[in-house]
């Protein structure tokens, strides 16, 4: 099943209230998926600065930031729960590098103006957890797992992010991701799990990166990703949606002069502002919707 | 009677819808703050008016009997599904599977549903003032669907004796559907169904009629040889 929820809003005056809007949407979408849940979260660009969404299996948080201080010059480490986000003006690449000599983390993502975090347990606790409802920002997406193909772990939850401020999250299930993982592995897109999702998130990191746009790369998806699925892809300009042309996996979206929800169903949306007013549809099979700056 | 889902549980509501006195004078009933939830009026079965001021989740007034339903909002999917008789009529757009498998009754949709309205529906008579998605009428055995709009891809497909009535453009039609021509009960039977979602009878003439090829229904001899 799996829920998948996106907000992105127009009108600034919502920016501090993004979080407690997502809260909203993850708690009611929990019935859809109480394994796992994860969100990621848009936020103003930080120039030349990289922020970097780590999960760490330890709670030494002051060893880690100890140990991480001594090989990147002018860090700043914030802990929440079980993540770390670590900001600095290193760049991705030597970054990456030095973060596989900790075992004890993990990346989840990784941009100037996109965290993600993502954990197991009912979302509504790992919400909770995250102290989600304080987060402010532009845009946001998340999902609530019920796992098929994969582990029940931090790894197999969503969302993937396999490149700069991207993210995906998916409800469906993809039937070619094996080969689809080899080629994509051969061109050097890096693929850590055995999910589904992933490769598709490295399928759009693939397009972005051959300096295709969002909805391009979506739209040459629908021929090359086989299998049942609705996507909400986020990047630091906003955000998309794409139903495979079966459009068995649900989605509903609500727009209004301030905002654009995107819900797996409508009760996700319900406690929204002027919800009731707003222009509400369902996107069509093997069309991309999408919206930001 | 006012029944607000903000105050009481979805639960008690239904159970209160569901055991009506039937001595009693209350025929009346107003649903108020729906947001989204699923299963909202189903499996009524007394003669009573119900309406639901809002949006609703999945399944709204599923196996509904003899109740008039009205949604003030869009429905989610499967709304009326498994309707034997009674009355939904949704003022706003439906989710996909709309009307599946009722065997009565009559459900009439304001604006568009999106897939498979209709699906093996077996006796409900069903008026979409939009237009349908994709795969709408699979597998319908009996009753009547009416399309004011287009129909999305494989209208109708391997349908056995269910009529589709339709204004606007087909994109595609499923196997073993075809265009049929209208006889003056078939013009009947839109007539009053038509009237029932009180749009002009002229508009009669405008539709085109849809039902079974009828070549699904036995084996093909010819295709002896692939086995």
């Amino acid at each position: 099943m799996c829920g998948i929820v996106g907000i992105y809003l127009k009108n600034k005056k919502y920016n501090s209230q993004l979080g407690k809007f997502l809260t909203g949407m993850m708690n009611s979408m929990a019935t859809r998926g109480p394994d796992s849940a994860g969100f990621a979260i848009y936020s103003s660009e930080k120039k030349k600065k990289y922020k970097y969404s780590v999960c760490s299996n330890t709670d030494q948080v002051k060893e880690i930031s100890k140990k991480l201080s001594k090989q990147v010059k002018d860090i700043k480490v914030k802990s929440i729960s079980d993540h770390l986000i670590i900001e600095t003006v290193m760049k991705p690449k030597k970054f990456i590098e030095i973060l596989k000599n900790h075992d004890e983390l993990s990346l989840v993502g990784y941009g100037s103006c996109i965290e993600i975090f993502k954990q197991v347990g009912n979302p509504k606790d790992v919400v909770k957890n995250f102290s989600l409802e304080k987060f402010s920002g532009s845009h946001a997406i998340g999902h609530t797992r019920m796992a098929t193909e994969s582990a029940i772990t931090t790894d197999g939850s969503h969302p993937y992010s396999t490149g700069e401020d991207e993210c995906l999250v998916h409800n469906g299930s993809l039937s070619n991701h094996n080969n689809l993982r080899r080629s994509l592995q051969k061109k050097g897109i890096e693929i850590k799990s055995m999910n589904d999702t992933e490769v598709a998130a490295g399928y759009i990191s693939n397009g972005l990166s051959d300096k295709k746009s969002l909805k391009e790369t979506l739209l040459d998806g629908l021929k090359d990703l086989d299998g049942f699925y609705t996507f909400i892809s986020g990047t630091k300009n906003g955000m998309a949606i794409v139903r495979d042309e079966i459009a068995c996996k649900p989605a509903v979206v609500a727009e209004t002069k301030d905002y654009v929800a995107i819900a797996s169903e409508f009760q996700a949306m319900a406690h929204l502002p002027n919800v009731n007013s707003a222009k509400i549809f369902e996107p069509e099979p093997g069309k991309v919707y999408s919206w930001g700056k | 009677m006012n029944l607000n889902l903000k105050k009481e549980s979805l639960r008690k509501v239904n159970e209160t819808l569901q055991s009506i006195d039937r001595k009693s004078n209350k025929k009346i009933f107003k649903v108020s703050n729906p947001d989204g939830n699923h299963a909202i009026c189903a499996g009524l079965k007394d003669e009573i008016e119900v309406t639901i001021d809002g949006h609703t989740g999945y399944y709204c007034a599923g196996m509904n009997m003899n109740a008039n339903i009205i949604v003030n909002g869009n429905v989610g999917t499967g709304v009326a599904e498994n309707m034997m008789s009674g009355t939904v009529h949704v003022k706003g757009n439906a989710s996909q599977s709309a009307g599946a498998t009722a065997h009565g009754g009559t459900l009439i949709i304001d604006g568009d549903t999106s897939s498979r309205c209709g699906i093996s529906m077996k006796g409900i008579d069903i008026i979409v003032k939009g237009s349908v998605g994709h795969m709408s009428a699979f597998m319908a055995q009996s009753g009547n669907l009416v399309i004011c709009g287009d129909a999305g891809d494989a209208l109708g497909d391997s349908i056995y004796e269910a009529n589709i009535f339709i204004k606007g453009k087909v994109k595609s039609l499923g196997a073993d559907c075809e265009e049929k021509k209208m006889n003056k009960k078939d013009q009947n039977i839109l007539r009053s169904l038509l009237k029932k979602a009180s749009i002009n009878e002229s508009e009669i003439k405008n539709f085109k009629m849809y039902g079974s090829a009828r070549k699904l229904y036995n084996f093909n001899l010819d295709n002896v040889s692939e086995y």
